[in-house]
C-alpha cells in the first residue's frame, strides 16, 4: 500500500466567524496575508517531511474558501516538484470541467512532470459543486465538459509529431503542440473520483485510479462498479493498486492523544458543509431525482458504519467518524488494524490518501501524527496482504 | 366561457418533439412560459383560458422543462428561438400574437429579431434577455444564489399567496419543478439570462410590440423593462399592479385583459 499525505492548506482561524458560509462568500478581508504566508510555508514544511519520512504527497484546490487556500492545484505542485526529493506528487484534483482552456493544464501538468522528473500523479476532477458559482461554467454540462477536456488533455500530453487541431462544443484550438512534453510516458498516470457506480464503472473501463472520499463501509458498492468496468475492458481483475481511499488519520502513542488529534482532524469533515446553501446546488449538478428528493425535504446520507449506521459526517463523533471507516485514529496498532480491516471490506485498496493534518492542527501535532504513522503503521501497510484480485471480481 | 378545454398535443419542429398544449379557436397566440421557479404553464391555468376566450392558444412546453429531459442539441436559448420558428412554420401560423413571460420573453425577442413573418404582436412581460447596466451592474438578480423563500420574495408580489410549499405537491410536479430549475440553467447560466448582442438586435422588430411589466418584480425591475421597450421602436410599457415576476400567474384576469387590448387596439 502507498500513503499520501493531505491537508487542504486551511486557512482555520476564521471558522468561528463566518455567519453560515466559509465557502463563495467570506469575504477575503478575514483573511491577514502574513498569517496565510506563516501558514503555506508551514504546510510546505510538512510536506517536506512527509517526503523524508518515505510518505507520498497529494494536494487539491478549491476557490473563494477558508477551508482551503491552494487555489491553484498547480502552484503548490510546483513548488513541491522543487522541494521535494522521491515523494510522489498527486493532484487530486484538478478540476477541469471548471476551467475554460485545457491547453494551459496540458502545459502545467506536463511542466511539472519534467521538473519534478517524472514524479507526478494527475488526478482530474469534476469538482464540488459550489465551486461552480466561482468557476461560472455552465453547471448542465458541466460532465461533458469534463470528459471533453480529459480527451483534450491526454492528446496533448500523447502527440508529438505534428500540431493537431481541436474544434468543438466546449473548445476550440488549431495548432497544439505542448512543450515540454510530460517526463513519463506515454503520460503520467491518471486519477479520478467518485460518488457514483455509473461514473466508477467507466473509470474501470479506462483503468484509472479511482478515489473516494466519505464513502466508508459503501465504499464497496464503488469499487465494486469499477471492477465490472475494469474486467469488462480487460478481462483481468482490476488490482488493488487501482482503487484509493481518502481517510482521516490520527495516531498517538496513547489512545487520548490519538483522539486528542483526531478531534483536530475532524474539524475538516465538521468545516466543509459550512456553505450558504444554494451555492451547494447548482442546476444540473445534482440528477434530477435527487433533486426531487431534496425538495421533498429528504436528505443523501452518504457514510454508513459495518452494521449499515448513518452517519453524518459533518456532525458525527469522533468515534462516529471511526465506526463509518471515515477516520482512522488510535495508537499504531489500531490505527492499522482499523486501516486492514477496511481494505478488507473494499475487497482490496491500494493507496491510503491520509489526511494527516486538518483545521487548527498545530505543526508538533502534525510532525508527531506523520512520524508516527511513518514509522509505526506504514511499514505493516506496505507487507499488508491484499485480498485476492480475482476472487473478489469473481464474487 | 364557451372554451374548449385544453388538449395536450406533440407536435414536431425542425426534427424535434414539442409537447403543447392548445385551447381556443379563432386566431393564433404562442404563448412562452417563464423559466425557474414558475417553469410550464399548467394547461388548464386561468390565463390560458382567458386568452383562448377568442383565440387558438398554443402554449409549448420549453424542451427539458416537463417530464422529459432536453434533447442534447438544444443547448440555449437561440436554439430555442429556432426551434419556435420552426413550429410556428410546421403548425402554419400566421398573423401570431407571441407572448413571452419571464425567461420566455427573451425567447420571444430571440424570435422577433430574427424575423417578424408569422407574427402579428409581440408582447415580452418581465423578459429577461439583454444586458442594460455595466459591467459590475447585475441587471438580473442570481436566481441560483438565493434560498427559495429569498427568492420567492423577489419574484412575488404577495409570496404567502403564491409560493408553491413542494412537500404538498405530487412526484410529477415535484419533477417538473427540479427540471424547469435546471433547464433555466441549462439555456441561460453564462451569458447570465442575457444575450450580450440581443439589445443591438432589438430595432429589427417591426411588429406592434407591449413591454409589460408586474411592477413588484425584483428579479428584473421596471426599470429594467423600460429599457427593454426604449430600444424597440414604437413598443409601449405597461405595469401591472400586485404582480412580480410572474404576472401571468399573480394577476391571470388584468394580465389577459392588457394582452388582449393591446391586440385589439394595435390591429394592422
Amino acid at each position: 500500500m502507498r500513503v499520501f499525505q493531505f491537508t487542504e492548506q486551511p486557512y482555520p482561524d476564521v471558522w468561528n466567524d463566518h455567519n453560515g458560509s466559509l465557502r463563495v462568500n467570506l469575504p477575503n478581508r478575514k483573511l491577514d496575508p502574513k498569517h496565510a504566508a506563516e501558514l503555506f510555508h508551514r504546510y510546505y514544511d510538512e510536506w517536506q517531511l512527509a517526503d523524508e519520512l518515505g510518505l507520498d504527497i497529494m494536494l487539491n484546490e478549491h476557490h473563494s474558501t477558508a477551508t482551503c487556500m491552494s487555489a491553484a492545484c498547480v502552484i503548490g505542485l510546483s513548488v513541491l516538484a522543487r522541494i521535494t526529493k522521491r515523494a510522489r506528487l498527486l493532484v487530486l484534483g484538478y478540476p477541469i470541467a471548471n476551467r475554460p482552456d485545457p491547453l494551459r493544464v496540458a502545459e502545467e501538468l506536463a511542466t511539472i512532470d519534467v521538473i519534478s522528473r517524472g514524479r507526478l500523479e494527475m488526478g482530474f476532477v469534476r469538482g464540488v459543486p459550489q465551486e461552480v458559482a466561482i468557476a461560472n461554467l455552465n453547471p448542465v454540462f458541466q460532465s461533458d465538459r469534463f470528459w471533453e477536456a480529459h480527451d483534450f488533455i491526454m492528446k496533448a500530453l500523447t502527440s508529438h509529431d505534428e500540431p493537431f487541431n481541436w474544434e468543438s462544443e466546449n473548445f476550440h484550438y488549431r495548432h497544439v503542440n505542448i512543450w515540454p512534453r510530460p517526463y513519463q510516458q506515454p503520460h503520467p498516470p491518471v486519477w479520478s473520483t467518485t460518488g457514483s457506480t455509473q461514473t466508477a464503472k467507466k473509470l474501470g473501463g479506462y483503468g484509472y485510479v479511482m478515489a473516494t472520499l466519505g464513502t466508508g463501509y459503501d465504499t464497496r458498492r464503488l469499487y465494486d462498479a469499477y471492477r465490472q468496468g475494469y474486467a469488462e475492458k480487460r478481462g483481468t481483475a482490476a488490482p488493488a493498486d487501482r482503487f484509493a481511499y481518502l481517510g482521516l488519520v490520527a495516531v498517538g502513542r496513547t489512545e487520548t492523544e490519538a483522539r486528542r488529534r483526531g478531534e483536530l482532524i475532524a474539524s475538516y469533515p465538521r468545516s466543509s458543509s459550512i456553505v450558504f446553501a444554494p451555492f451547494r446546488n447548482p442546476p444540473g449538478y445534482l440528477s434530477i431525482e435527487d433533486n426531487v428528493r431534496i425538495l421533498k425535504g429528504e436528505g443523501k446520507p452518504r457514510s454508513f458504519t459495518k452494521d449499515g449506521r448513518v452517519v453524518e459526517m459533518s456532525k458525527g463523533s469522533v468515534q462516529d467518524l471511526i465506526d463509518a471507516g471515515v477516520m482512522f485514529c488510535g495508537t499504531p496498532d489500531q490505527v492499522h488494524d482499523q486501516i486492514a480491516d477496511f481494505v478488507e471490506h473494499c475487497g482490496g485498496m491500494g493507496n491510503l490518501l491520509m489526511m494527516g493534518h486538518a483545521g487548527p492542527m498545530g505543526h508538533e501535532d502534525t510532525v508527531e501524527n506523520l512520524t508516527l504513522f511513518a514509522e509505526e503503521v506504514y511499514p505493516r501497510l506496505k507487507s499488508l496482504t491484499q485480498p485476492d484480485a480475482a476472487a473478489v471480481a469473481a464474487q | 366561457m364557451g372554451v374548449l378545454a385544453p388538449e395536450t398535443i406533440r407536435a414536431e419542429a425542425g426534427g424535434i418533439g414539442v409537447v403543447l398544449s392548445e385551447r381556443g379557436k379563432g386566431p393564433p397566440l404562442l404563448f412562452l412560459h417563464p423559466g425557474h421557479p414558475a417553469g410550464r404553464v399548467d394547461p388548464d391555468a386561468p390565463v390560458l383560458e382567458l386568452l383562448a376566450e377568442n383565440r387558438r392558444v398554443i402554449a409549448p412546453t420549453h424542451p427539458g422543462f416537463g417530464m422529459d429531459a432536453a434533447p442534447p442539441v438544444l443547448t440555449n436559448v437561440d436554439d430555442l428561438a429556432y426551434l419556435y420558428l420552426d413550429l410556428m412554420e410546421s403548425l402554419d401560423l400566421r398573423d401570431c400574437v407571441v407572448v413571452g413571460v419571464g425567461f420566455g420573453g427573451w425567447i420571444a425577442a430571440e424570435m422577433a429579431v430574427k424575423t417578424c413573418e408569422r407574427m402579428s404582436h409581440l408582447v415580452l412581460a418581465n423578459a429577461v434577455g439583454i444586458k442594460i447596466g455595466n459591467r459590475e451592474t447585475r441587471d438580473i438578480a442570481d436566481i441560483y444564489a438565493l434560498t427559495d423563500k429569498q427568492l420567492a420574495e423577489l419574484v412575488y408580489a404577495d409570496p404567502a399567496r403564491m409560493a408553491r410549499e413542494p412537500k404538498t405537491l405530487p412526484a410529477d410536479e415535484l419533477t417538473m419543478m427540479a427540471r424547469s430549475r435546471e433547464a433555466t440553467g441549462r439555456y441561460g447560466w453564462t451569458p447570465y439570462l442575457h444575450n450580450p448582442k440581443l439589445k443591438g438586435r432589438l430595432h429589427r422588430i417591426q411588429v406592434p410590440t407591449l413591454v409589460l411589466w408586474g411592477e413588484a418584480d425584483r428579479v428584473v425591475t421596471p426599470d429594467y423593462g423600460r429599457a427593454y421597450a426604449d430600444a424597440i421602436a414604437g413598443a409601449r410599457f405597461a405595469t401591472i399592479d400586485g404582480a412580480g415576476h410572474f404576472p401571468h400567474l399573480e394577476q391571470p384576469g388584468a394580465f389577459a385583459q392588457r394582452v388582449l387590448e393591446f391586440v385589439e387596439e394595435t390591429r394592422p
